[in-house]
């Protein structure tokens, strides 16, 4: 099993992203995460998909995607060659005298503390999936309550290759 | 002029001469709309059957055929029709009307998510929002079910868009899709590969699938073939790409298939695989194709190269444009023993029969058939053992040949049979059943009469649904379970029913005249022919 990052441009009109997960549940691709949202050009959508196989089921994920009539272009985010990030925000139980522990840790990783009530706080944390995965597991020492993840979004490095926006 | 008028001047200037369909309420304001134009209007007796006769249609004209029926069940009906065509690549419209807009999603009467429900069988849908898009919408409609892979597209149109009124209407002359653009033309790097391989190449061979029909390459394909003496076998939907008795056509693949065909294209060096899925019917292993030989596979679909079997050069284009391109270039190749090797193949591999006199032989009844059907007939073959019996002892001359290959619907023969010879009256037109996909369509008889549309109907009767029983014959040892079909009607009294002539063969004995009776004649006609009950494909 590898893993493989898609990048997608996509007609943002409805229905598109469910003819996408469609596609991925019918035919039985794993997806890891999706996340898609409008592009400098409103006509257009920029997805990103993190789906796993092996190397037979990731070249039909790509040219199955790219057969759908809405996609425009299809194009594998290389690690090397890309930017991956993602969003995570975290509530974590936390009374007065836990905060500051919880605080030190935020700062570390360069996470902020977007809300704080008498029983917890809400971290908000961006990055790639590893330095999030950490932060996490640094946090199991604390009661986590929600955890809402974006899933990734990428683009790749330098200004090679750009179609559209 | 409201939504279904500008519906009708779509169809009207793309051409569109026949609609299959069955009205409803939520459909009416464009079967309303349609009495104002020339377009011919079908009425089927279940909506699967506008799909399969806009299917037959599509196969002769090459142009999308259409259909239109109503929302709620008349769309549910329709998608085993469209999930036939989509698994054949046959280019439809497809019209539902739906409940007004302002009530999608409110589970009203009649209404079903159509665009969900068909989202995995068709090429495109679409759910017009706004009565201005419509000409646009089917525009592109036709245009994205006609290029590239064909298929169907599902156009959903709500009553309240229908009635809507258009200010202003204007057909566009181009479609401007700026996420769809189809490869048509093949690489040339690919394409010089593939002849620097042919001129090595001491046995080549040419698979041919449907999608050679579908871009009208057969011409393209035989010149080539005969230009360099390169054999041919077939897919299902491949046959009739070339005449069954051509010397270089070696037969259908697959595990229905000629012994000796599969034998040529497992032994071949150098396998040409075109149009064609390389799904498990056609190839059940797909490591004999790719093993010790070079395999080409072209196809205008990316998707469909390397999905079933992985090729050595893959070359994405449409057929007839890159077998065009190989027939303006000049080289070598060179393999005169292959051919005497398949030929003898041919003699000691041919398929040996032991039939039961006391009944028809469906082998020898359907040669003798189809060397009497005119040279440009159109053979249309329902899904069973009549299926197989009829792509292994059909002769092709001039003509078609017609069957549901990637789905296997049963119940296509009838309406496509339908949808063939409206396309083309001046064609004879046979569909070929059996009892049990002859009771899946016969309510088609009615449309028939109806609508006076000539086709001949057969019917291979031996009480059975074969095909499964063949199958629990040999894995359950003769456990048959439900596929007894006693309680058929008497097909003598259905065709009186209807005021269809019918005709009967008990046996051989005299099938050469009762043949030719029932070709006699440019009208509708049953004939039953019994068969053993016990036969196996």
């Amino acid at each position: 099993m590898q893993r493989k990052v898609f990048q997608l441009l996509a007609d943002n009109t409805s229905g598109v992203l469910s003819r996408i997960s469609g596609l991925f549940s019918r035919r039985g691709y794993n997806i890891e995460s999706i996340t898609a949202g409008v592009t400098a050009d409103p006509r257009y959508s920029r997805i990103t998909i993190v789906a796993s196989g092996d190397d037979k089921i990731l070249a039909q994920i790509e040219k199955q995607v790219a057969k759908l009539v809405d996609v425009c272009d299809v194009k594998e985010l290389k690690p090397a060659e890309s930017v991956y990030r993602e969003l995570a925000l975290i509530k974590v139980r936390a009374k007065a005298e836990e905060r500051q522990g919880v605080i030190s840790l935020a700062n570390v990783f360069r996470a902020n503390i977007i809300d704080v009530s008498s029983e917890g706080l809400i971290v908000e944390i961006t990055g790639n999936q590893d330095k999030i995965d950490a932060f996490i597991k640094l946090l199991e020492g604390y009661e986590i309550l929600e955890l809402a993840r974006t899933g990734i979004a990428g683009l790749c490095r330098g200004t090679k290759n750009v179609i559209c926006l | 002029m409201n939504g279904a008028d500008a519906i009708i001047k779509c169809l009207s200037a793309e051409g569109v001469k026949v609609v299959f369909g069955y009205p409803g309420v939520a459909i009416c304001p464009f079967y309303n709309s349609i009495l104002q134009s020339d377009i011919q209007t079908v009425l089927v007796r279940t909506e699967q059957n506008a799909a399969h006769a806009a299917s037959g249609m599509a196969r002769m004209t090459g142009k999308p055929g259409v259909c239109a029926v109503t929302s709620g069940p008349g769309a549910t009906n329709v998608i085993t029709g469209i999930a036939t065509a989509f698994a054949d690549s046959i280019p439809l419209i497809v019209i539902t009307g739906q409940v007004n807009s302002e009530l999608l999603g409110s589970d009203v009467f009649q209404e079903a998510d159509i665009t969900g429900a068909v989202e995995s069988f068709v090429k495109y849908s679409y759910l017009v929002k706004n009565v201005q898009d419509i000409p646009r919408i089917f525009k592109e409609a036709f245009h994205i079910a006609n290029t590239g892979r064909k298929g169907p597209v599902l156009i959903d149109v709500p009553i309240d868009i229908q009635n809507a009124s258009v200010k202003s209407f204007s057909y566009p002359e181009e479609v401007s899709l700026r996420t769809y653009k189809p490869t048509v033309k093949g690489h040339v790097v690919q394409i010089k590969k593939v002849i620097k391989e042919l001129e090595k190449a001491k046995k080549p061979i040419i698979c041919a699938g449907g999608g050679v029909l579908l871009s009208n390459a057969e011409e393209n394909l035989r010149l080539f073939a005969e230009k360099h003496n390169i054999p041919v076998v077939s897919t299902m939907m491949g046959i009739g790409v070339m005449p069954t008795k051509h010397p270089l056509y070696f037969g259908m693949v697959g595990n229905n298939g000629k012994a000796y065909a599969n034998k040529a294209m497992n032994e071949s060096d150098l396998l040409i695989m075109v149009g064609a899925r390389v799904a498990d019917r056609a190839v059940s292993q797909p490591d004999l194709i790719t093993q010790n030989k070079i395999l080409v596979h072209m196809d205008v679909d990316p998707a469909e190269i390397g999905k079933n079997a992985g090729p050595t050069i893959p070359l994405v284009g449409d057929a007839k444009h890159i077998f065009e391109e190989f027939l303006n270039q000049e080289f070598e190749c060179e393999h005169d023993d292959w051919l005497k090797i398949l030929n003898e193949y041919k003699v000691s591999l041919a398929p040996k029969r032991n039939p039961n006199p006391k009944y028809v032989d469906p082998a020898a009844f359907i040669t003798e058939l189809s060397e009497k059907m005119k040279d440009d007939g159109v053979y249309v073959a329902d899904v069973g053992q009549n299926q197989i019996w009829s792509c292994g002892y059909h002769i092709v001359k001039e003509g078609r040949f017609l069957t549901s290959g990637g789905m296997g619907t049963m119940g296509y023969s009838i309406p496509a049979a339908m949808g063939a010879k409206l396309a083309d009256k001046k064609r004879q037109v046979i569909a070929v059943c059996g009892d049990g996909s002859f009771q899946m369509s016969m309510m088609e008889l009615a449309t028939i009469r109806q609508h006076n549309i000539p086709v001949k109907i057969i019917v291979l009767k031996n009480n059975y649904l074969g095909m499964v029983r063949q199958y629990q014959h040999f894995t359950y040892k003769d456990q048959y379970s439900v596929v007894d079909l006693s309680g058929s009607p008497d097909l003598e009294k259905l065709s009186a029913a209807y005021d269809i002539p019918f005709l009967r063969l008990n046996n051989m004995d005299k099938v050469t005249e009762t043949i030719e009776t029932f070709l006699e004649k440019d009208e509708t006609m049953m004939l039953e022919c019994l068969i053993d009950p016990m036969d196996l494909v």
